[in-house]
């Protein structure tokens, strides 16, 4: 953009950009304040050039002011992610290509022969659904036991599976290319144990704090002073948990086994006893007892009678 | 074993599509952090970068000790914070007795570091120093000025290099149309040395004068300060020439219902909704009628009473 003087600006109105390459300081500034002064005296006449240039475009009216067309910026700056690679074809396109099939595109009403009528081709009440078949004709080289309709869902099934594998191989071949589509992503899982298909479970919380806790008890101490990672909780007490009250009350206080004891006989003994009293339960404990008293001790402490053994002289009163 | 997985949610969806590498990009967002050490100029700059970018830029709080822009292992916590936040340029603020009031200014090339600057800042002065008219006051995110003076700018590679950092720093969104009201603020840079640029930020007065442009006045408003050059890294030659690429064709626009034949020539599909022919109500005409129609009805009504009397009389 020429000014009055020999001086020459370069412009870029894409970017609202001026540079002045020709301007030199005289001398030293004298202050900051002169520096600034003379800083901003020169940008106000870049920023005239541009706006020289920018006012006299054509603009359009509209309701928030007059609209300019910009012209694209011609200074070149770097982009800020690669430009978008092209895709790899797929195996279908390929096939496609060398057989030279072309696309058809489909209707979304279609006839269907069976109703005359026109169904849509997907979703509620569609043209061919697997569902609605209610006879299937029995063809000579159907076993006798087989079941045509899971066979059926069977066959369906079996393709889904094998589209999925292939839309999979179609993605990682887009993916070596760098071109996989931008809000897929491919990510790996766990492998599986050569043989089985099984995926090793995740140990959640509680599960690995509780087998912290039993590999802190094989010490010698019971791991009451092992280091503690930071946020390891402090084991949880094992083993039975026992209040035991105190045997002599608290002077002027309440005498606690008394009234545990007394709160017992009370809920016993009153007229809804029989409600806390498995009566059935009872009774059996008493009667397994009375049977153990009977065989004396326990069948398994006592030494078994070897009945193979005769008794010598068991049965000599009969002579 | 790989999975495929895919957004569930259509606004995941839309994130991705908005992250993803285009022909026209999407304009670049500042990341602005700090190292270990601030000091307080070099906080308020930061501050004030941020504020003077708001739409654009992301301002991290915590210091980072672990980022050192210049050696070759201390990028990797810039490259992800660049890949979560979607953030092509970055200024990383610093403050070390070796090296105060430290400024690095970086861009980034598929979020991995392309080129870097450092600068030392100095005469720095805050945007609440400076006092002036609040209705001159320049609008967030409007589009600036950028000016540059000085043959340094195109004689010495770092100052080249700090010209084309700064134009990206500013620039914003590359727009096609552009509201000539919106116009409100300059950054001009001075390059007073060989190391040495001046950069102020000043809002735009337009006053009238003959013709369609108006006059222009600058009035300093934001922070100004002095830029020296300290280090700087330039980008690899293949990897400046694949990011300077750009596909010169413009994204096809699909034209819809229209098809071209060499037989019939341009043809061209209109959908016109259902015409209910006999639903809709007919207009309404007694209020309108005028007295002259009226009587003139009649008459006509008369006379067919007339003739058909006539018809039947001759019967």
């Amino acid at each position: 953009m020429d000014m009055e003087t020999d001086q020459i600006y370069q412009v870029d109105v894409g970017n609202l950009l001026a540079f002045n390459s020709n301007h030199r300081f005289p001398a030293a500034p004298s202050s900051r304040e002169e520096l600034v002064k003379e800083c901003v005296t020169e940008g106000t006449k870049l920023v005239q050039a541009i706006a020289d240039t920018l006012f006299n475009f054509p603009s359009t009216e509209t309701s928030d002011g007059p609209l300019v067309q910009l012209p694209p910026p011609t200074t070149k700056l770097p982009r800020e992610k690669h430009l978008p690679r092209p895709k790899p074809p797929t195996k279908w396109e390929e096939f496609a290509l060398k057989k030279g099939i072309q696309k058809r595109k489909k209707d979304k009403i279609v006839y269907d022969e069976t109703t005359d009528k026109f169904k849509r081709r997907h979703g509620y009440d569609r043209v061919n659904d697997d569902n609605d078949i209610p006879i299937i004709e029995a063809k000579a080289s159907d076993e006798p036991g087989e079941d045509p309709f899971a066979k059926r869902l069977d066959d369906k099934k079996k393709r889904v599976g094998k589209q999925e594998k292939n839309r999979l191989q179609n993605l990682k071949t887009a993916a070596k290319a760098g071109a996989l589509p931008s809000h897929v992503q491919l990510a790996a899982t766990a492998l599986p144990i050569s043989g089985t298909k099984a995926q090793p479970q995740k140990i959640g919380k509680e599960a690995l704090g509780d087998v912290a806790g039993l590999a802190a008890t094989s010490t010698a101490s019971g791991g009451k002073f092992d280091k503690k990672l930071p946020g390891e909780k402090p084991p949880k007490k094992q083993g039975k948990h026992h209040k035991y009250l105190p045997v002599v009350p608290r002077h002027g206080g309440v005498d606690e086994e008394k009234e545990q004891t007394n709160k017992v006989l009370g809920k016993l003994l009153s007229k809804h006893s029989h409600e806390i009293l498995n009566v059935g339960k009872a009774i059996n404990m008493y009667n397994d007892k009375k049977e153990k008293k009977k065989s004396g001790r326990s069948d398994k402490l006592k030494a078994k009678k070897d009945i193979t053994k005769k008794k010598p002289y068991a049965n000599k009163a009969d002579k | 074993m790989m999975e495929i997985r895919t957004p569930k949610t259509h606004k995941a969806k839309r994130v991705l599509e908005k992250r993803a590498p285009k022909l026209v990009e999407n304009g670049k967002k500042t990341l602005i952090l700090h190292g270990t050490k601030t000091s307080a100029t070099l906080s308020a700059v930061l501050m004030e970068l941020y504020r003077l970018k708001k739409g654009g830029a992301i301002k991290y709080s915590r210091r980072n000790e672990n980022i050192r822009p210049f050696e070759s292992g201390g990028e990797t916590s810039l490259e992800f914070f660049s890949l979560k936040t979607d953030c092509s340029i970055f200024a990383y603020g610093s403050h070390t007795k070796k090296r105060p009031d430290n400024l690095v200014l970086g861009r980034m090339y598929d979020h991995h570091v392309y080129d870097l600057i450092e600068v030392g800042i100095e005469n720095f002065k805050s945007l609440l120093s400076f006092s002036y008219d609040k209705k001159i006051a320049p609008h967030e995110g409007s589009k600036p000025f950028i000016c540059f003076t000085g043959e340094g700018f195109e004689n010495v590679p770092e100052l080249k290099q700090l010209k084309e950092v700064l134009t990206d720093l500013f620039r914003g969104e590359v727009v096609d149309n552009l509201n000539l009201t919106g116009l409100d603020r300059a950054y001009i840079c001075t390059a007073i040395s060989p190391t040495k640029v001046f950069l102020t930020h000043c809002a735009i007065k337009l006053k009238k004068s003959g013709t369609i442009v108006p006059r222009i006045e600058l009035v300093e408003v934001g922070p100004s300060m002095d830029l020296v050059i300290r280090r700087n890294r330039l980008p690899n030659e293949g990897l400046r020439k694949e990011a300077m690429k750009s596909s010169k064709d413009k994204p096809k626009k699909k034209v819809k219902n229209v098809d071209q034949d060499d037989v019939l020539g341009k043809r061209g599909r209109i959908y016109i909704p259902e015409q209910e022919v006999g639903k809709n109500p007919l207009p309404d005409k007694s209020k309108g009628v005028k007295r002259e129609r009226r009587e003139g009805k009649l008459k006509k009504n008369k006379e067919e009473g007339s003739a058909s009397k006539k018809l039947k009389e001759s019967e």
